[in-house]
């Protein structure tokens, strides 16, 4: 007889090892995934690792997707740490992008030297905006977030194509649904010169190093804190669930709206379809992966972000549909979810000991 | 009824158990005669309800064996032990709140098949529960009942299923005391029919008011059993902690000054949709204990909750130190110099994932001492745990430690730290010593009594009645949400009290 029994607490062991064997175990069953698609799967993760790691311009690559990545993995983690489901990271980061576009297109800052700041909090004030409508309903209605930010996505995606295939889109794009392309001073700059890495990695290290010493240094994070541990402690102590609610909503939302601004002025130079291959979905597996800690955030976004160009690689030189990348990231990320579930149990074989006493009590029936 | 010699009923040698960390029971021996009631007597964590868990079958022990009626039992499971006629009353109750009491038992009988003679167990319930005066209502849902009738509910359930020996988990802890002297008559009964019971309790004066011997523990081990009758309270009590400690605490003469909290005609709505908290008045001054006496269930949650700023009143004042504070917020109420030591310690009191030293600034990290503008300095939290952990006696694996893994008194002494070094005006104490041993809670006592010596209005809200009457200037009676009386120390006996607490109000005095 095999049965799991609880851990008094997890074994000391698992915090290094559990998440390295849930990785190994992911990309073990991806294998498997690769063999029924035909490809062999030593080909197909040799050409996942050498696109992204084999050159200069791999590297650099994987630092143009890891910087959305970085963002929207703070926008999921931030609320996280308060038990608050941000799933609405891939909306907030086209409604980034549409605000973005506004400023460089149809304003007359959209010309100026001030145009990149300008359209930067634009994009971060449009997230907000995006995120603090859930919020607000979950601060003050009890109506359950992770709904409210999942379906929110869904009109976002929609409003994108509803401007570009309307009222935004460019006469020039012989059809295609795009809109005008931004104008130079609306561009982000280039951080390295022949690459597409731009400032943006500035500001994603940065918004990890503040999501950080928010957490760890300040009243406000404790006050995070606090509810993300006990939120009935929280309220005994005078702590504000709402207000703490629509602040942290609001920074998610910037945050993901920062990252949508900086994909459509530094990457795509235009409001496009595709903008995001789902940044805020993969943000969501960022935020775990890295165990809600905002500077882990960091590391896990350049993996992730090697497996996007990986997948890219795929595509072109093994002919393998996206979906299998991102069938490998779901597995990826189910296994460390798994493992982290499964740390706190031991295997028992046979008829072992009676359960430890702590939470794994249970009251008679 | 004296035990007739061979064989016990009940026989448990060198039983041993542990847990990672714990020796819960070490080579305890216990035996149990037919037709004895054997109190198991000891303080929280001596080991006496893992001892008869593992009597019912719910832990395996690590060494050690059990005999029933002589023969050499193992019990994987709680039905193995049920199958050998154990049962027992846990604290918590296992009923199933919309159905009716004899579905309730029905739904207890191992061979509860498909087809249910309801009307046939009414009568049979009707029967037991006029013989063995556990009144109750066999048609009435469960959920309309009060503790004591469900109580009963689980004695008819072992009753049903035919059980001889009986273990009852700390059965007064939650009955006014006349409804402890009717139990205990019925336990009586049962006993005389030849059943073997087991008491678990840490009260002295119940071990001589119905147990013919009594086994105590200490730190897992067992002290001795001796006779109930004739071994003085003093000689059970050092037994019980290691030394004697009937506890007498100084209390002066209050010399009570201005109100500092004040509570005038309060109505609270309650969970299920009714006014728990029913017009109350009370106000407590300055350097006074108000305490609060009633049984769980009849309103003080709702009203610590209502003063605490965590309920709103439907109608009614709360009034901090003068101040007109009613529907205030929480942070408000700590701003007006309201301390306030909960219920639930863990679920309430304390963020258990988080720090010592964290959950000691839980409500003050937005002073100033604790960091510039909107930073906290760490560095300052800690100081100022260190300093509180000291003067206070927590005793944790360091600040850092998450404050789950303090003992209870431990985590009690962190909550009390943390709301007396806020220099309160009032203090709201709920329960401050429920679940805590002698040690303990003789220091939450003197705690308590010092904020009185220092100025602080405390309203203390009990089921203790030796604790009230031990510390309270005044006592007031919550019944159904009422007021039922509001005595001064010393004016009321402990029957008063009790009778009062049961609903029947005091004759206008």
């Amino acid at each position: 007889m095999i049965r799991l029994e609880r851990r008094a607490s997890p074994a000391p062991w698992a915090a290094g090892a559990v998440p390295v064997v849930a990785i190994l175990a992911g990309l073990a069953a991806g294998a498997g995934l690769f063999a029924l698609a035909g490809v062999s799967p030593l080909a197909a993760y040799a050409g996942l690792l050498s696109d992204p790691f084999g050159s200069v311009f791999g590297w650099s690559e994987t630092t143009v997707k890891a910087i959305p990545l970085i963002l929207t993995g703070l926008a999921v983690l931030l609320p996280a740490r308060m038990r608050l489901w941000n799933i609405g990271a891939e909306g907030q980061l086209q409604c980034g992008a549409i605000a973005a576009t506004w400023v460089a297109l149809w304003t007359p800052l959209g010309r100026t030297a001030g145009a990149v700041p300008a359209l930067l909090v634009a994009g971060m004030a449009a997230g907000a905006v995006w995120c603090l409508v859930p919020a607000a309903l979950r601060a003050w209605l009890a109506v359950n977030e992770t709904i409210t930010t999942l379906l929110m996505n869904y009109i976002a995606v929609l409003l994108v194509s509803f401007l570009i295939y309307g009222s935004w889109k460019d006469p020039q794009s012989l059809g295609f649904p795009l809109s005008p392309p931004f104008p130079a001073a609306s561009r982000l700059w280039v951080l390295l010169p022949g690459t597409r890495v731009h400032a943006g990695l500035l500001l994603a290290l940065a918004a990890s190093a503040a999501v950080w010493l928010i957490l760890a240094r300040t009243r406000w994070g404790f006050e995070i804190r606090v509810i993300g541990d006990n939120p009935q402690a929280a309220r005994y102590a005078g702590i504000s669930l709402a207000r703490n609610i629509v602040l942290t909503m609001g920074l998610a939302g910037a945050l993901a709206g920062l990252a949508g601004a900086g994909e459509a002025s530094a990457i795509a130079g235009r409001l496009q379809q595709g903008l995001s291959p789902g940044y805020g979905y993969t943000g969501i597996i960022v935020a775990w992966l890295a165990r809600l800690n905002p500077l882990g955030a960091v590391l896990v976004a350049f993996l992730l972000g090697a497996l996007f160009l990986g997948g890219d690689g795929l595509q072109i030189s093994l002919g393998l549909p996206i979906a299998v990348v991102n069938m490998l990231q779901g597995l990826v990320f189910f296994c460390v979810l798994g493992g982290e579930a499964l740390a706190g149990y031991r295997l028992v074989l046979g008829r072992g000991r009676v359960a430890a006493p702590g939470p794994a009590l249970q009251e008679p029936p | 009824m004296s035990a007739s010699p061979p064989p016990p009923h009940v026989e448990m040698r060198g039983v041993t158990k542990r847990f990672p960390g714990v020796l819960a029971n070490d080579g305890v021996d216990l035996q149990v005669a037919p037709g004895e009631i054997h109190a198991l007597l000891g303080e929280n964590g001596a080991g006496k309800s893992t001892l008869m868990k593992i009597l019912y079958g719910f832990y395996r022990p690590d060494a050690g064996e059990i005999r029933i009626r002589g023969a050499p039992r193992r019990f994987r499971t709680p039905r193995d032990a049920v199958r050998c006629g154990i049962g027992m009353v846990f604290q918590q109750f296992m009923l199933v709140p919309s159905l009716s009491v004899a579905e309730n038992v029905l739904l207890s009988l191992p061979g509860a098949g498909w087809r249910i003679d309801e009307p046939k167990a009414v009568r049979e319930l009707a029967a037991q529960a006029a013989r063995y005066g556990l009144a109750v209502d066999p048609r009435a849902r469960v959920w309309q009942l009060g503790v004591g009738e469900q109580q009963r509910v689980e004695i008819l359930k072992l009753l049903a299923r035919g059980a001889d020996v009986m273990i009852l988990d700390e059965p007064t802890s939650v009955l006014t005391p006349q409804e402890a002297q009717a139990l205990f008559a019925t336990l009586r009964r049962l006993a005389a029919e030849g059943r073997a019971l087991i008491l678990i309790t840490h009260k002295l004066h119940e071990v001589a008011a119905v147990a013919d011997r009594v086994t105590v523990l200490r730190h897992g081990r067992r002290v001795g059993t001796v006779p109930a009758r004739g071994t003085p309270p003093v000689e059970l009590a050092r037994m019980m902690v290691g030394r004697e400690t009937l506890e007498r605490v100084v209390r002066e003469p209050a010399a009570p000054g201005e109100e500092a909290l004040g509570i005038a005609d309060l109505w609270v709505m309650g969970d299920r949709g009714v006014p728990a908290v029913r017009g109350v008045s009370l106000s407590a001054r300055a350097g006074e204990i108000v305490g609060v006496a009633g049984v769980a269930g009849n309103g003080q949650r709702e009203l610590g909750e209502a003063v605490a700023g965590l309920r709103r009143p439907l109608r009614g004042r709360v009034r901090l130190a003068g101040r007109d504070v009613t529907g205030a917020s929480p942070l408000e109420m700590i701003a007006g110099g309201l301390s306030h030591i909960p219920e639930d310690r863990m679920g309430t009191g304390v963020a258990p994932r988080l720090s010592v030293a964290d959950n000691l600034t839980l409500k003050s990290y937005r002073d100033a001492r604790f960091g510039r503008g909107p930073f906290l300095d760490p560095r300052a939290v800690a100081a100022h745990a260190r300093e509180l952990a000291a003067a206070f006696d927590i005793r944790a694996a360091g600040v850092d430690a998450p404050a789950g893994t303090l003992s209870g008194g431990n985590l009690q002494r962190l909550i009390l730290a943390r709301e007396i070094s806020a220099r309160p005006r009032a203090i709201l104490a709920f329960h401050p010593t429920r679940g805590l041993d002698v040690g303990a809670t003789e220091a939450v006592h003197r705690l308590l009594l010092d904020q009185r010596r220092a100025g602080a209005a405390v309203l203390l809200i009990s089921e203790d009645l030796d604790e009230i009457l031990l510390l309270a200037d005044r006592i007031a009676v919550l019944s159904g949400g009422e007021l039922a009386a509001v005595v001064s120390a010393g004016e009321a006996s402990v029957e008063e009290i009790g009778l009062m607490m049961g609903g029947s109000r005091r004759a206008a005095s």
